[in-house]
């Protein structure tokens, strides 16, 4: 399977409708893969930095396998949630794929801290969630915390790759209130949705982010 | 709005919440590229994931054997707050990895070893043949997973542990209904 996509194909999703709140969580990309002929895109992986912590070694070897495979050089690992924030603070990563379950302070509270707004640091780098929690309460709870894809084990590369497309072609806005920073938690829009509404001042207002892919094309 | 300078953080604010659109800096990384010049990166993931794969059978044994540890610790010191933590984490590693190492069933013993983990309100009365017995089925798959029989038969061991760990945490969690909903709603994960 090729992993590049054509310029003039849809960028589509699939939802997850989240009955609890009536929004859609944690799209995943679906795309059409290029014909002879056709303009392709591909991510460049070795101009990326990533940031692994997982306190499996083993974990941390096959997200190393499968990142260098995809074509990045700079992977740098941290086995907890603490050296993981230094990490952080040290080098800057584009993407950071965190655990869930990790001693010291897990995963979920790596992306509470990366998440401050007022931090010095860069509060808005994508962060993916991979974790042997597989619970729909769970990728809620992560949600809230600010992470931007959920990827549940057991790993595979083309999920991994799903997620890092995603989160590089198809960012989302930040959304900020009194209890929340990060990304959009609404992927789409539920017209069926009934219940209160929580955010106020109109929707019209709300400001899209064009995707990467839909920048492109305008500058093709 | 008035149009913003690229690259500058954009703050659309409202009466309870900010937007923020913050300038992409990934966007360099997303390259046009003829066509020729293809590649097929998670082919070649997938490739390298299965030139590891002579090393998932001892990367295996070693969280077994870490699980069977952290056993012993609570047979010898009882259900400690660092006891249990190093259970379940070794468990939920097991979850986890175990698909990816070729042992799906013992991913499936530990999940439901986890479940007990997690939902049991008290751990010191879990029937301690219950933890045992996953314990045992996770080292037994691990250990004989190279006879011919063993993938049927393994299956079959992790689908019965797990009906008496969930019939056990239903009985236990009758009186506690958020423990009910977490046990019986279905995981996001596709079964093997």
């Amino acid at each position: 399977m090729g992993a590049c996509f054509r310029r003039d194909d849809e960028f589509r999703g699939r939802f997850c409708n989240d009955s609890l709140t009536g929004t859609a969580i944690w799209l995943t990309p679906v795309y059409r893969f290029a014909g002879p002929g056709r303009t392709m895109y591909r991510i460049d992986f070795n101009k990326l930095r990533f940031l692994i912590c997982d306190d499996n070694p083993h974990m941390r070897r096959i997200l190393r396998t499968l990142l260098h495979s995809f074509g990045a050089r700079e992977a740098y690992e941290a086995e907890d949630g603490a050296t993981a924030l230094e990490m952080y603070s040290h080098y800057v990563p584009d993407i950071v794929i965190t655990d869930w379950a990790m001693p010291i302070f897990d995963g979920l509270e790596l992306a509470q801290m990366i998440r401050q707004p007022e931090s010095k640091g860069n509060p808005y780098a994508p962060i993916i969630m991979l974790t042997g929690h597989s619970e729909k309460r769970r990728v809620t709870v992560a949600r809230d915390a600010g992470v931007t894809e959920f990827l549940a084990k057991p790993i595979s590369a083309k999920g991994l790759y799903q997620r890092i497309l995603n989160v590089v072609a198809n960012p989302r806005p930040f959304i900020k209130t009194k209890t929340y920073f990060g990304p959009d938690r609404r992927r789409n829009t539920n017209n069926a949705y009934i219940g209160p509404e929580r955010r106020v001042g109109g929707e019209m207002e709300v400001m899209q982010q064009p995707s990467l892919l839909d920048k492109a094309r305008s500058n093709v | 709005m008035a149009k913003e300078k690229p690259g500058t953080i954009q703050v659309k604010s409202f009466a309870d919440h900010h937007v923020i659109t913050q300038p992409n800096p990934l966007r360099k990384v997303l390259l046009r590229v003829p066509e020729s010049d293809l590649d097929d990166p998670v082919g070649r993931a997938e490739k390298a994931l299965a030139g590891l794969s002579g090393e998932f059978k001892n990367w295996m044994t070693i969280e077994a054997d870490r699980l069977s540890a952290a056993h012993e610790a609570i047979l010898r010191d009882g259900f400690t707050i660092d006891n249990r933590e190093e259970l379940f984490r070794a468990a939920h590693d097991i979850k986890g990895d175990a698909a990816t190492f070729g042992f799906p069933s013992a991913g499936a013993a530990a999940e439901s070893l986890c479940r007990i983990i997690e939902h049991a309100p008290d751990l010191d009365q879990v029937p301690s043949e219950l933890i045992t017995h996953h314990i045992n089925a996770i080292q037994a798959i691990v250990r004989e997973r190279t006879k011919l029989d063993t993938a049927t038969m393994a299956s079959a061991l992790s689908k019965q542990l797990r009906g008496v760990a969930d019939e056990f945490l239903l009985k236990v969690n009758r009186d506690r209904p958020e423990h009910l909903e977490a046990i019986l709603a279905p995981s996001i994960v596709p079964a093997e």
